[in-house]
């Protein structure tokens, strides 16, 4: 499921309307992932606060976005553009790759709500297979 | 048994309640064949589906969105005993209709993101969880009956 052209102009271009509202998509997401997926918080333990809109929630919800930012100015070449975050997933924080799926879908579900106009089924596409790619990249150094 | 706090169960309520099935059900089940185009393949009789204009302008694509939300009513009335309610769809959708029981979850996750678009903030952490409950257990009933 290799992006084509027109994926490629459909992320870039709602990314940049995602740019405005970067810290909110990333806090939300981050928040209803912990919340509607309890078994992911257990990457977070040795965070002190995990309740939605929280300080650390919030800081990492950015780290998060930033990453997905960083891909999509690496989208021509993801697995190699991806190597660094890829073996910090695998080596050291090694999340099991599963709930990369559980992220995308809660991040869908974000964009959708702050951007019911700009989600259109056809970027709502391009979308979930860039983050698909994305998911893919970051498994890549795991075995 | 499935345990439904009372939560859930007025937020799913409250979601059907408000409901416009004209609206979200063909939003629903053209996203689904869009972002999905697989699923297309249950759907040969249906005239254009060429290209995403196409499918969102299908006037059959809309009202079988409509009927399958309103399928999911059996479920919202009968949520103490959704499998039982479903065992006759169940068999449908296997017998019948032959679909791979891994497209309900597709068709699923496009319907969390319509109504997601149609709540806005509305819809918080709790009220997905608690619909993505619904749906996890509406799609299980569903497939129960394949063998």
């Amino acid at each position: 499921m290799t992006l084509s052209a027109k994926d490629k102009a459909a992320v870039k271009g709602f990314m940049s309307k995602m740019k405005s509202r970067s810290e909110e998509i990333g806090a939300e997401t981050l928040s209803r992932m912990l919340v509607v997926y309890p078994q992911t918080k257990s990457y977070f333990a040795h965070w002190p606060d995990l309740a939605p809109g929280s300080a650390p929630v919030r800081e990492h919800g950015v780290i998060f976005i930033n990453g997905v930012y960083e891909a999509a100015d690496k989208i021509d070449d993801l697995k190699n553009g991806l190597l660094t975050l890829s073996e910090l997933h695998a080596f050291m924080l090694r999340v099991d790759p599963v709930n990369f799926k559980i992220f995308i879908h809660c991040m869908l579900v974000v964009l959708a709500m702050l951007f019911p106009e700009d989600f259109t089924p056809q970027v709502h596409l391009a979308v979930d297979k860039f983050l698909a790619q994305v998911a893919l990249a970051l498994a890549e150094k795991y075995r | 048994m499935v345990e439904w706090t009372d939560f859930e169960r007025s937020t799913i309520e409250s979601i059907f309640a408000k409901m416009d099935y004209e609206d979200v059900g063909p939003a629903a089940l053209s996203r689904c064949l869009v972002v999905y185009p697989w699923t297309q393949r249950y759907f040969g009789n249906f005239g254009n589906l060429y290209n995403a204009a196409a499918i969102m302008s299908n006037k059959m694509v809309a009202q079988h969105g409509i009927t399958v939300l309103h399928g999911m009513d059996r479920a919202v009335k009968n949520m103490d005993n959704i499998k039982a309610t479903y065992a006759e769809l169940s068999v449908l959708h296997s017998e019948k209709l032959h679909v791979d029981p891994d497209n309900f979850k597709l068709l699923g996750d496009c319907l969390t993101i319509v109504i997601a678009a149609r709540m806005g903030t509305a819809f918080t952490a709790e009220v997905q969880a608690a619909f993505q409950k619904f749906l996890a257990i509406v799609i299980s009933s569903l497939g129960r009956q394949y063998h």
